[in-house]
């Protein structure tokens, strides 16, 4: 399962991440908190998700519980591919 | 009556202590409490040396902290400069140099850029930061806590013109330029505004929109002169949140911009939120569509719609009655109370209703000037009817119909409007520059959808360099605050050239 932080994890670094915030970052940390996605690239990580996962991301899963970490992305997407 | 800025504040503690100042972070704080943490901080300030006059930086997001850190460095005397979360660490350093700021207020989270911006600095005495820090240097101390410092804030003898605020905004040099606002300026615009606005005393008003942006902060500095509550939030991130916390709280008042209003239209849910306490919007930084107009009146028939235009040397500028939107939907209304607003031609000459020219504006809302950028500001501030006194010239050129009414056509400059934020593009392509190979860049604004403009550069590289979009697009994001950095890269072989050899934007698109 930690096939979906992994491929995360290389997009957020591939795209937003630099200078020293980029390495440490752990999987329960918010990107929020340490700045390392703002609004706009919420719904750019939102359309990777879609993609990536063949997953619809509706309103109401747009939530920090939902998306605001590595861990929760990885809770989430589990479970909506579950549900697929 | 208050004359500074900090006195809102005085007023809201004497006469409603018990009364919810803010609610951040699901923490409610009465006036009482608000007032008691501001004492703390700015005696805390003053041990340290921080004196009348003096810069005090607030590197913060939306916080408690930083509501605190605004009231309690004009308490100590000093003014105060809010600086954007998402500014990184070669701007911070800039921005702190530039002010010769003595104290730094900032948080652990953004270690990585103040302690990178610390090291390019020697103004800064003390650095004071909520959460813990792991840098090893002799300025860095903690946020106090209340009853941290029990010392007395000793009255810094301020009038109200003291500088009260130096607020950094985007240029087009490049070089961020920090707008000094007087106590006098801030008192005034917050008393023009509220009384337009009908801001009362029971309003709950919520800001999404950065505090170290002047239309975020004025949610505040008005919030506390009426005495009202405001619900701080940290950004519209994720709006089903921000929805949740409007009904949770029933807000009243609700400002935003065109990106914001957008994000909140396309949420299928809307309709099921609750929220029949909403009797105000406010939009601003940049026009809503007509159709956006038509759309937010449909799904909030209950509240009214003030449509407004502001820059940030003088805080507001105009307001539509809501009234008048049925009428002239596209316009952005007149001068607000206690201002004077005309048109001039090229010359100078105030032009009649009817005309096309540039807004200027006359009023102790008027900024004092940029930072110690003399011609910069003499560009800006001229000298108006009566001698001695300078107005503002906008840089904005509007119309005026017949019986006066405002309508904006373009801006002077090349200043790119992206998500409600200014971008320069000489900022961006001094970033694009500063990457190794790039031979030419040059940067535009392009139509979109929901940033009303995206940042697009077109850059030419040296040979033997190759990049991706995404490539250069991070290399951006680690420079510039994330508005900034270009939505598309297109990659040229050449750019074109005017007959001098400069770089012509115009064509390209």
């Amino acid at each position: 399962m930690s096939d979906i932080k992994n491929q995360v994890r290389a997009y957020i670094a591939d795209n937003f991440v630099m200078g020293s915030n980029a390495a440490k970052f752990a999987d329960s940390d918010s990107f929020l908190d340490l700045h390392i996605i703002d609004s706009t690239g919420f719904l750019e990580l939102i359309t990777f998700l879609e993609e990536k996962f063949g997953i619809q991301v509706e309103d109401e899963e747009m939530i920090p519980e939902n998306l605001d970490s590595l861990d929760n992305i990885e809770a989430y997407v589990s479970k909506k591919l579950v549900k697929v | 009556m208050a004359l500074l800025l900090h006195q809102f504040l005085d007023a809201a503690v004497a006469s409603k202590p018990a009364h919810v100042a803010l609610i951040s972070d699901k923490r409610h704080y009465t006036y009482a409490q608000l007032g008691e943490m501001v004492v703390t901080l700015a005696a805390e300030l003053q041990q340290r040396g921080v004196r009348r006059g003096d810069r005090v930086a607030l590197f913060l997001d939306n916080s408690v902290e930083l509501v605190v850190g605004v009231f309690a460095a004009l308490a100590a005397g000093a003014v105060f400069m809010p600086i954007n979360p998402l500014t990184k660490a070669d701007k911070l350093a800039y921005m702190l140099n530039d002010s010769r700021a003595t104290a730094l207020v900032t948080q652990a989270t953004l270690e990585p850029i103040y302690a990178d911006a610390l090291g390019h600095n020697k103004t800064v005495r003390s650095c004071l930061v909520v959460g813990t820090s792991t840098l090893c240097d002799a300025r860095i101390a903690s946020y106090p806590v209340i009853g941290a410092n029990n010392a007395a804030v000793a009255d810094p003898g301020l009038i109200d013109q003291d500088l009260a605020s130096i607020i950094y905004t985007s240029g087009s040099t490049g070089d961020p330029k920090g707008v000094m606002l007087t106590h006098l300026n801030m008192v005034s615009a917050a008393r023009s505004v509220s009384t337009y606005l009908g801001l009362r005393g029971d309003d709950v008003v919520i800001c999404v929109l950065p505090l170290a942006f002047d239309y975020g902060l004025y949610q505040l500095l008005m919030s506390v002169k009426l005495g009202a509550t405001l619900v701080l939030e940290r950004s519209f991130t994720f709006p089903i949140k921000v929805l949740e916390r409007m009904v949770e709280h029933r807000v009243t008042v609700f400002p935003g911009v065109p990106t914001v209003f957008s994000m909140l239209m396309n949420i299928g849910s809307l309709a099921s939120y609750e929220l029949s306490s909403l009797r105000m919007m406010t939009n601003t930084a940049a026009a809503l569509s007509e159709e956006h107009i038509r759309q937010l009146r449909g799904l909030f028939p209950q509240a009214t719609l003030f449509s407004m235009y502001g820059l940030t040397e003088c805080k507001r500028v105009t307001y539509l009655p809501p009234e008048q939107l049925d009428i002239r939907p596209t316009s952005v209304g007149r001068g607000m109370p206690n201002e004077e607003v005309w048109l001039v031609d090229d010359t100078g000459k105030r032009l009649p209703n009817g005309s096309t020219g540039e807004l200027v504006i006359r009023g102790s809302n008027v900024m004092r000037g940029y930072w110690e950028k003399p011609e910069e500001t003499a560009k800006r501030l001229k000298p108006g009817p009566i001698p001695g006194e300078m107005i503002l010239h906008s840089g904005d050129v509007f119309r005026t119909d017949d019986e006066g009414w405002l309508y904006f056509v373009a801006r002077k400059d090349d200043i790119i409007k992206s998500r409600g934020e200014k971008v320069s593009p000489r900022e961006v392509e001094n970033a694009l520059y500063a990457l190794e190979g790039v031979y030419e860049a040059a940067v535009i604004g392009v139509p979109d959808e929901l940033l009303g403009q995206a940042v697009k550069a077109f850059v030419a590289l040296k040979p033997g360099y190759g990049y991706s979009e995404r490539d250069v697009i991070k290399h951006c994001i680690g420079r510039l605050e994330n508005f900034m950095a270009p939505k598309y890269v297109e990659f040229v072989d050449a750019l074109p050239k005017t007959d001098t050899g400069k770089i012509k934007k115009t064509g390209l698109a």
